[in-house]
């Protein structure tokens, strides 16, 4: 049995951000947005859960449907001595982000599937460099340019896949405006704490809809900082093989002279040719996700107590879900719902005892097959019948009663 | 009250029916309900088909896109086509017959006015049509308060053009109070 | 300047590090080095303060050998990540090191935007005329009708002026000197690290393990002694009839301006926006 709502909050403890030389201060950065029930749109809970977050540089390229988390930080974050820049593709924000990062700042961009595709080499880039970065990425109909105002789940593989090479990630999907909001924040801080790229992916619904919201007071919002080095230069290793995999983070210009390479390298951050040395660090990078996965998966468990059919999906589809669910239980039939709010790394383990206690899994995305799969992996014993795709790539959604409809097949 | 309604704001880009949607989606808040309000329209801001959705309810909200609305507004005669098929039975059907000319259903509730027509010849300008066909719909539905929706145009146009809004709001309201079917 | 020690050089590397370093015998890489350092040292300048970007191939390993915060890129997008260093941290001098291939065409586009923006950046474009690490392709300074690895029957293409380009797009500093010129690069560097804007030195260099070969210019000390028969200063080039400029190398710095950076402008974007939001809060 599963427990009921999984969703695992932050560390309690507030990490209070120190301000060192040259870095603003982030208590002038956070956003000093009202704090009552708003009307508000996805994409601008993003911007506001950034500034939240303490993200004070942001380099971004217009493109629908994200340019709304843009055009908010231009607006705000000069209010806050941050920094906005547009620049000029998709490739140079990723390195620029990066860039800054390693100068100390909380970086951010937000971009749309042909953005997010030019990105893949940067975002590989900061991944193997242990850089902390958030891509921000409102997912819209592709291939190519596709239906660019319409909604999409085409990119979750490419989430995890899209840059070359092997490289563990952490990816966020939210199904409403205010877990928007929070998962801005959470992906930022997870970005600090795990030094690397964190991605959040929005369905295009998701970023355009507009929900009565109240953002927390501050005093509320935990922000997780980066842990910066407290040995002398001489010790600092950039990437420390003693830490857990968590190792201290020093920012240009405070007398640390670090080198950083996208050339496989060792713990001081030198390229190596050595295959130990590059496996170590390959196995750094694996590590560092696969033993915290308990810190990084939550997932929502809806109604899956007494389920004999479980649904798994994300975002919008997730909405719809919840809908087809209360009309079925409304007939008598025992339906439930499992949704990852961090779809990778992928929550294997909830996965599986859901396996173990319902008969049938129905697995709803609007793409072509690509949740399913990872299903698929961990459905050993169950044969192909139990699972039933619903996908869709129209630009229209899945509505409730598709999933319905399906349900009463099944049951 | 029904615990949900649905209500869907057609036309075609450039109308302000997305804007007319969020107005109505935020005096839904004003009056402390939930809401949801999505949109779908082409990767143009002028011409192609625009719609905007609201559900306004009391529960939570699971699906933010209407489905069976209990209101439609159709502002052009492909809206109109497109969209009636998933009006409810007992649904209110709102359309500008400066546009629409035919019916392919005939609507049980269906309130027919020149709404473009009469925001040229009252209000000087074509451009408030959203404004003066939303304050109807209010009206007739009564689904928020007439003083929910002053604030909340109040809170959601530009300054300069507050007033001007008002008067589309206050017309449209006496357009609905003096309606005979 | 010139009587800066050699020991000077020592200081600023991490010899007990990375080195033997990767630069064929005969390489310009070094001299180049050599010159930043030296111009870095003659001006006094914090090592914590510097940092020093590359992004892919031969002259782009350098950062790695000497004492900076450095950082080593993507092919083509060390502008790029300079470019988000220098606005989070406008005090730190950021120095980018880039050659031909790197710079002008996997990374033409971020040149060119940089150059308009005028941000404080110090691009040293190492132009050895060819991709050397990869073994020898044409890259957009490869002179018309050479030979590389990809234009065996030679080049077809007309090459990169890539000072003109900097300039066109905005450059407030723009200078072009040779590997042979080691004082007047020095002198460049020094002028380049104190002007307030984006500042390009184009250093014509020698590959005669690469391009030399594949061209035969006869080994490095020969085509140092090209780089000094075959350039002329700037400021002789009015002076001489045009047939004996035709087809040299002019040295010198060729455009220097003051004119808005970037980091400055948006610091008093920033002044701008709080003083109006004190004024309506």
């Amino acid at each position: 049995m599963l427990k009921k709502n999984t969703k695992k909050a932050e560390p309690k403890k507030t990490t209070k951000p120190k301000a060192t030389k040259n870095e603003t201060k982030l208590d002038e950065l956070q956003s000093t947005r009202e704090r009552k029930n708003v009307l508000m749109q996805g994409n601008e809970a993003v911007a506001y859960g950034a500034l939240d977050a303490g993200v004070n540089f942001f380099a971004g390229y217009p493109i629908t449907p994200s340019t709304e988390v843009a055009e908010i930080l231009s607006a705000e974050l000069p209010k806050r001595g941050g920094v906005f820049v547009q620049m000029e593709d998709e490739i140079a924000s990723i390195c620029a982000i990066t860039g800054a990062s390693l100068a100390g700042a909380k970086s951010l961009t937000a971009t749309s599937g042909p953005g997010f595709s030019l990105m893949q080499e940067g975002i590989g880039f900061a991944k193997i460099t242990e850089t902390p970065c958030v891509v921000v990425n409102v997912q819209r109909m592709g291939p190519s340019t596709g239906m660019p105002t319409s909604p999409a789940q085409g990119d979750i593989m490419q989430a995890k896949w899209g840059s070359h090479g092997d490289s563990p990630s952490i990816v966020l999907y939210p199904d409403s405006v205010k877990e928007s909001y929070e998962l801005t924040i959470r992906a930022v801080n997870l970005a600090e704490k795990y030094r690397t790229c964190v991605i959040l992916l929005l369905d295009e619904v998701i970023g355009h809809m507009r929900e009565a919201v109240r953002l927390p007071d501050m005093a509320n919002v935990r922000v997780i900082n980066r842990i910066k080095p407290t040995v002398p230069p001489h010790w600092y290793k950039h990437y420390d093989e003693n830490q857990k995999y968590l190792s201290p983070l020093a920012s240009y210009g405070e007398g640390y002279r670090f080198h950083v390479t996208g050339l496989t390298h060792d713990s001081h951050g030198f390229p190596t040719n050595k295959s130990s040395e590059a496996s170590e660090m390959m196995e750094r990078l694996r590590k560092k996700i696969d033993y915290n996965i308990r810190d990084l998966v939550q997932i929502e468990s809806h109604q899956m107590e007494d389920a004999k059919i479980a649904i798994f999906t994300a975002g919008i589809t997730a909405r719809a879900a919840k809908a087809a669910i209360a009309m079925a239980r409304a007939e008598g039939i025992k339906v439930g719902l499992l949704r990852p709010l961090t779809i990778w790394p992928f929550p294997d383990d909830a996965v599986r005892k859901m396996l173990r206690n319902v008969e049938t899994v129905i697995v709803p995305e609007l793409n072509q097959g690509q949740l399913i799969h990872e299903i698929q992996r961990l459905t050993k014993d169950k044969s192909d019948g139990n699972l039933i795709p619903i996908q869709r790539v129209n630009g229209q959604l899945i509505t409730p009663n598709d999933i319905l409809r399906k349900i009463k097949e099944v049951s | 009250m029904a615990k949900s309604y649905e209500i869907r704001l057609s036309g075609s880009g450039g109308q302000g029916l997305i804007l007319a949607g969020i107005i109505l989606a935020r005096a839904a808040v004003i009056e402390k309900r939930r809401v949801t309000q999505t949109q779908s329209y082409g990767p143009e801001s002028r011409g192609g088909y625009s719609r905007a959705d609201v559900i306004i309810s009391d529960d939570e909200i699971y699906f933010p896109e209407a489905t069976n609305f209990n209101c439609l507004l159709a502002l052009t005669q492909e809206a109109c086509d497109v969209y009636l098929y998933d009006l409810r039975d007992t649904g209110i059907l709102i359309i500008d017959t400066t546009f629409v000319k035919n019916l392919a259903l005939a609507a049980e509730n269906t309130y027919e006015l020149p709404f473009t027509d009469i925001a040229q010849e009252k209000l000087g300008s074509p451009i408030t049509t959203n404004i003066l066909s939303l304050a109807f719909m209010v009206q007739i539905t009564g689904i928020v308060k007439p003083e929910s929706l002053k604030q909340s145009i109040a809170e959601s146009v530009k300054p300069a053009f507050v007033e001007l809004n008002h008067k589309a709001m206050e017309l449209g309201f006496e357009l609905a109070k003096n309606y005979k079917k | 300047m010139a009587n800066i020690p050699q020991r000077i050089i020592h200081e600023y590397l991490r010899h007990d590090k990375k080195f033997p370093h990767v630069w064929c015998a005969g390489c310009s890489n070094g001299i180049v080095l050599g010159a930043i350092i030296r111009a870095i040292a003659s001006l006094n300048l914090d090592r914590d303060d510097i940092v020093m970007v590359s992004g892919i191939g031969c002259s782009s390993r350098m950062p790695v050998y000497v004492d900076f915060n450095t950082l080593h890129t993507l092919h083509g997008r060390s502008i790029a990540y300079a470019t988000g260093v220098k606005l989070h941290k406008p005090n730190l001098k950021v120095i980018v090191i880039t050659g031909d291939g790197d710079c002008t065409a996997i990374g033409g586009n971020h040149l060119i935007h940089a150059a308009r923006r005028n941000i404080d950046l110090k691009v040293i474009l190492i132009n050895n005329n060819i991709y050397g690490m990869t073994g020898g392709q044409c890259s957009p300074t490869t002179p018309h009708e050479a030979i590389a690895t990809t234009a065996p029957y030679g080049n077809i293409e007309p090459d990169f002026n890539v000072c003109n380009l900097a300039i066109g797009a905005g450059a407030s500093f723009v200078a072009r000197t040779t590997a042979f010129h080691v004082l007047e690069m020095q002198g460049i560097m020094k002028d380049a690290l104190e002007h307030p804007g984006f500042s390009l030195i184009e250093v014509v260099s020698a590959c005669p393990v690469i391009f030399g070969r594949l061209n035969k210019k006869g080994g490095a000390p020969q085509m140092m002694k090209d780089f000094r028969d075959n350039s002329i200063p700037l400021a002789a080039v009015d002076k001489l009839p045009p047939e004996k400029v035709e087809g040299k190398i002019i040295r010198g710095i060729l455009r220097r301006e003051i004119r808005p950076e970037y980091c400055a402008q948006y610091a008093s974007l920033v002044e701008r926006v709080k003083v109006k939001e004190a004024d309506n809060g």
